[in-house]
């Protein structure tokens, strides 16, 4: 399941995860969000540009937790818990916020 | 919602319509041959897939004598026909465990016996053909392990070691699945399912430690590696990442503070789970197994304990001392292994723990027997330990319990219908329907006895739960762990250090 930016090929796996990261770009996330038909808006961004920076430090996305407090941090108490990150993110903040961030799918029992 | 329907919610369940060949288009993604050869499998489908398979079923027969038996005595008298949650969920008569079994015990009788070699039409014994196999990569992908047929087969044939010896066949021709075999080698590389490394697991505990102070203004402690304490903790790596899983975790900590015990966990064996039960693999699991007693011993810990994850149980309960034992190393004064329900349920009896029972008074709950937990283990030193003592923890911090439909719970319990390795989203079909059994039996003590909130002590459980529940109209938060009650309500001492 490739996708195509600017005339680019980018190469993903069966279920829409890249499979190498430094292929990501902001165009790129846009795409991906238009298969997940997910409007990008700014609260998105932050979601999106906070899992990067973890990934970048931690090598792995953050627990669900730990993005709720940033964005909390970021965003206000109001928009700080899962089900505001589950209204940006329906199929669930970890897996398909990771997705259009470019981050490997996390597994496990999760 | 894809292009299919979920099952009308039933209690008593009534046996479904059956719809030939309904699933036959469901299976998981194979595993791709970098997952496949850091196993020891081989990367893609061999040439000589077919005699490596027969080859390899032979050597399963001759080293598992239970498979052997099971193949045999099969009497096909229909107890086990309406007992499969996956057969109920979907009406696919291949999910009758008997017919899920006849996808292998009639190669077993064209190969293995006399007959099925010179007579095969007579007695339903068929050709290893490229369709047989594929029918076996779908249909065993379609088996959560969870042996409810087997309480129910007056021989106590069991399924769950057919489709786990079927993985495995797939597994040495080539034909992995995805979600296993990749998890598997994320726990050879980095220590855990998750892919979790040791410095994200290490600030992930130190901001749990900030918030549990921030919230108790009591410094409960989450260490990591540390050597020469009395007992190393092992649980699943969603209880680091995961919600609800997280809170169970936090509650595991409050309860070791509480009891004033010293404890660890891992980075080297930072996961309880061991994925290698549910592809059938004895290699890897002694591998996966080793890892954790290798941890325990450079730490120079006395005891053991798991977390809340159902099959980790049961490997540790009943495999770890064939696989990886002895464990004469540890304090013989204590159970080994020791499930964290053990250990909490203990310090109640002993009257050490104080719960503040309102603090679950928003809640009415029931609770979801595990099946590798209820059918392949137990805990404590009664029979039934395992249904009793959480029930019991669970009566201790909360004031509002009711249980579900007898023939749901204990021995007889309902699987989530995403355990046994297809916790997957490549199979979220099966596994909504597969769940409807259980969201039956929850939906009436929802309406009749005011439930809220159901609760489980398995990694898995909790994530399939959170995933399905919403598609039956309950809210994803609906699915609570035990020890996430106990951590709502556990009072601390040392307030204020």
């Amino acid at each position: 399941m490739d996708y195509t930016v600017n005339d680019q090929t980018i190469n993903a796996d069966e279920e829409g995860y890249i499979t190498d990261i430094s292929t990501w770009s902001i165009d790129l996330a846009g795409t991906i969000a238009e298969t997940e038909n997910i409007d990008m808006g700014d609260d998105h961004w932050e979601v999106v540009n906070f899992l990067r920076d973890y990934y970048e430090e931690y090598q792995i996305a953050p627990a669900v937790r730990v993005l709720t407090k940033a964005v909390k941090k970021s965003l206000g108490p109001e928009k700080g818990n899962s089900k505001y990150l589950y209204e940006l993110f329906p199929y669930g903040p970890a897996k398909q916020a990771c997705k259009i961030a470019g981050l490997p799918k996390p597994t496990g029992c999760v | 919602m894809d292009d299919y329907t979920l099952p009308e919610l039933r209690e008593p369940v009534e046996i479904p319509e059956i719809n030939t060949g309904a699933m036959a288009h469901s299976q998981p993604f194979v595993a791709a041959p970098k997952h496949q050869l850091a196993l020891g499998f081989p990367g893609e489908l061999v040439d000589d897939w077919h005699d490596k398979a027969i080859a390899k079923f032979g050597e399963l027969l001759e080293s598992q004598r239970a498979l052997k038996v099971y193949m045999d005595a099969c009497v096909k008298c229909g107890a086990c026909a309406d007992k499969c949650h996956y057969f109920l969920g979907t009406g696919d008569p291949k999910n009758m465990p008997v017919a899920r079994q006849d996808l292998m015990r009639k190669i077993y009788r064209r190969y293995f016996t006399w007959a099925g070699k010179w007579f095969p039409w007579l007695v339903g014994a068929k050709d290893l053909t490229r369709d047989v196999l594929d029918e076996w990569y779908s249909y065993f992908h379609q088996c959560s392990q969870c042996r409810r047929c087997s309480v129910y087969c007056p021989y106590g044939i069991d399924t769950a070691e057919f489709s786990m010896a079927a993985r495995e066949i797939m597994d040495h021709v080539g034909m992995g699945q995805k979600y296993c075999n990749e998890i598997i080698g994320k726990v050879h590389d980095i220590g855990n399912n998750l892919g979790l490394p040791e410095k994200a697991l290490g600030a992930t505990l130190e901001d749990l430690e900030e918030d549990l102070e921030d919230d108790t203004g009591v410094a409960v402690r989450l260490p990591l590696d540390e050597k020469g304490a009395d007992i190393l903790l092992i649980t699943p790596s969603a209880d680091f990442f995961a919600e609800p899983h997280v809170d169970g975790l936090m509650g595991y900590a409050k309860v070791f503070h509480q009891a004033g015990v010293s404890w660890t966990l891992s980075s080297q064996a930072s996961e309880a789970a061991n994925f290698a039960m549910f592809i059938g693999s004895h290699d890897q699991m002694g591998k996966i197994a080793e890892r954790i007693k290798d941890a325990a011993m450079e730490l120079g810990v006395k005891r053991i304990i798991v977390g809340e994850c159902g099959h980790a149980w049961r490997v540790a309960y009943n495999f770890w001392d064939t696989l990886v034992g002895p464990f004469d190393f540890l304090d013989p004064a204590y159970p080994i292994p020791q499930h964290i329900c053990e250990f909490t349920f203990d310090l109640i009896q002993k009257g050490e723990l104080t719960f503040d029972k309102s603090a679950n008074d928003h809640m009415t709950l029931t609770f979801h027997d595990s099946c590798n937990v209820s059918r392949a283990s137990r805990m404590g030193d009664i029979p039934g330990g395992q249904f009793k003592i959480p029930r019991e923890i669970i009566k201790a911090c909360c004031n509002n319990y009711v249980d579900m439909a007898t023939d749901t719970i204990h021995e007889n319990t309902f699987c989530c219908g995403g355990g046994g390795g297809l916790l997957t989203d490549d199979l979220i079909e099966l596994r909504a329907k597969g769940a409807s059994p259980r969201m039956g039996a929850y939906e009436q003590v929802v309406k009749h006895h005011g439930v809220t909130h159901l609760a489980a002590i398995c990694a898995i459980c909790k994530t399939q739960f959170s995933k399905v529940m919403p598609m039956y109209g309950f809210a994803m938060d609906d699915i609570v762990g035990v020890h996430q009650l106990v951590n709502n309500a556990l009072i601390l001492d040392g307030l204020g250090e």
